[in-house]
Formats: C-alpha cells, structure tokens, sequence
C-alpha cells in the first residue's frame, strides 16, 4: 500500500459516519438504503459518504441495478480494521463457550428457579 | 436500531457514530433466565468468559446491586486481572463496571439485555460505554493483549461434558 493510499484510506476514516458505515460492512454487503436506515440523515448524505469511501478503495457498489450491493474490500481495509473483527471474532468465542454452558442449563429443566421455595 | 428479525446466531459489532460506544449482538438458544443465570453464577460465569486458552479464577463475586466482582485470567505464569461494579441487577438488564487492572485508568460501563424471542431464543445485546473515542480505541486493543485463539478445542470440551 502506497502512502497515499494510506493517506486517502486514514481520510476518509476521519469522520464517525464513514467509520461507522465501515464497521457495518464488516458484517456482509448491504444497500444504500440499508445502511442510511439508523441514520437521520438523507440517502444522499449517505451516498456521499459512501463516494468518499469508494474514492479511496474502501468498498465497491456492485452492478445489479435494483440492489447495488456496497462491498467493503477488505484489503485495503485490513491494518485499519483489524481491531474491531478482532473484538467480534473474541465476542463470537465468548459467546459460543456461552452456548456449551446454557446447554447445560438446558438438560437440567427441572432444576429450581433462583429464589424458588424448593 | 436492530430488527429481531435480523440473524443474530452469529455475533455481530456495531461500533456507534455519535459515542464511543460498541454493540455486540448475539442470539442464543436459551431463555432470559438461563442467559441471567450463566452471567450472575461465578462457577458458570467463570467456564465461558476466556479467552481460550486462558483460565479464569474468580477472586471476589458479590452479585448484587451495589455489589462487585474482580477475577484473574491465568495462562501459565501470566495472570491479568479485571475488577468492577455491579449497578444493577435485574433479570432483564444487567449493568456493571469493568476494569482492566493492567490499565487502572481505564473503565468502561457494560450493559446487557436479555429479550425473550419466542422458541426458546433470547437475544444478548452488550454494549461498552467508555468516556472518548481515543479511550474506545484503546480500551478494544487492550483487551487484545489477552490473547485471541481461534480454536475452538475449549467448546467442544464443554460440549462433551455437559
């Protein structure tokens, strides 16, 4: 990665919108409209943001004219973003070692609930 | 905001725009009671918290409102301790305070909510407050000193004991 890639990746990862459409799009591709929904802000306010981001590589809106899927292309994003996959990959083991316990809990239905008498 | 429509099976992290706040969300197939109960019970608490290939020794547990807790994560002759406050507790919503000791500064307000979905599911949603973006930054790296391990050797031990 050039350093003015680098420059333009950092740039356009300076606003809390743009960080936060990325962050979203570490979870799969979605729409415009998708991604504008917890916003109170317009489509294309949106879109613009998704522009800086496209400009500097960051995602790629797909083809398909009904859906233009937007694409974060993980490469550039890697250096960048690593913290935040890192933290959900951690959360994910977490909870599935939390899965094997209350499936514990599951097999012992008859078991008294907490305050119960008996 | 998150639909309960939307799958959740898997976590997923939303880092918010407006405070330097993250959001994990995960669907469990258990009930409200039985998720409380897996967080509240330190002998249970203490078998899924990790990481890994960590052991987790639980030092002080008083759960209760107003209460506090400290436990100790132990890989060989490493051991990092976290200590913190239970604000309240309650079987729908959990809020407590959390502290890496290896950063005494450094404290974050943990809230966690238990919804029913139906068919035995409950939905987790945790989030982390801490008191600046710059803070939220370095409180995710942090936290990544403890080490990640991508195996899931300790589940399926878990599995076969249960």
């Amino acid at each position: 990665m050039t350093t003015d890639q680098l420059s333009r990746t950092f740039a356009a990862l300076a606003d809390p919108t743009r960080r936060d459409l990325v962050a979203r799009l570490t979870l799969g591709d979605a729409t415009l409209t998708e991604l504008a929904a917890p916003y109170a802000m317009s489509l294309q306010a949106v879109s613009k943001h998704l522009t800086v981001l496209e400009r500097a590589g960051l995602v790629s809106r797909g083809k398909d004219a009904q859906r233009k899927p937007v694409h974060l292309q993980p490469s550039v994003l890697e250096p960048v973003t690593d913290w935040l996959e890192t933290y959900r990959r951690q959360a994910e083991e977490r909870y599935q070692r939390l899965d094997a316990v209350l499936a514990g809990l599951s097999a012992t239905p008859n078991e008294a609930p907490a305050g119960g008498t008996r | 905001m998150t639909s309960t429509m939307t799958d959740h099976s898997k976590a997923s992290i939303e880092a918010d725009p407006q405070v330097p706040l993250i959001r994990i969300t995960r669907d469990f197939t258990a009930t409200p009671d039985q998720l409380f109960k897996a967080h509240t019970d330190p002998e249970l608490y203490a078998r899924w918290v990790g990481p890994n290939d960590i052991t987790t020794r639980i030092d002080h547990w008083d759960c209760r409102t107003g209460g506090s807790w400290a436990f100790s994560n132990i890989r060989g002759d490493d051991s990092y301790s976290f200590h913190g406050c239970f604000h309240e507790i309650s079987p729908s919503r959990l809020v407590q305070t959390f502290t890496f000791d290896g950063w005494p500064d450094g404290v974050s307000l943990e809230t966690l909510t238990f919804t029913d979905l139906g068919n035995g599911r409950t939905r987790l949603v945790a989030t982390s407050l801490v008191d600046s973006f710059e803070g939220r930054d370095q409180w995710l790296a942090s936290g990544m000193d403890v080490g990640v391990n991508d195996g899931y050797a300790k589940l399926d031990t878990l599995l076969t004991e249960i």
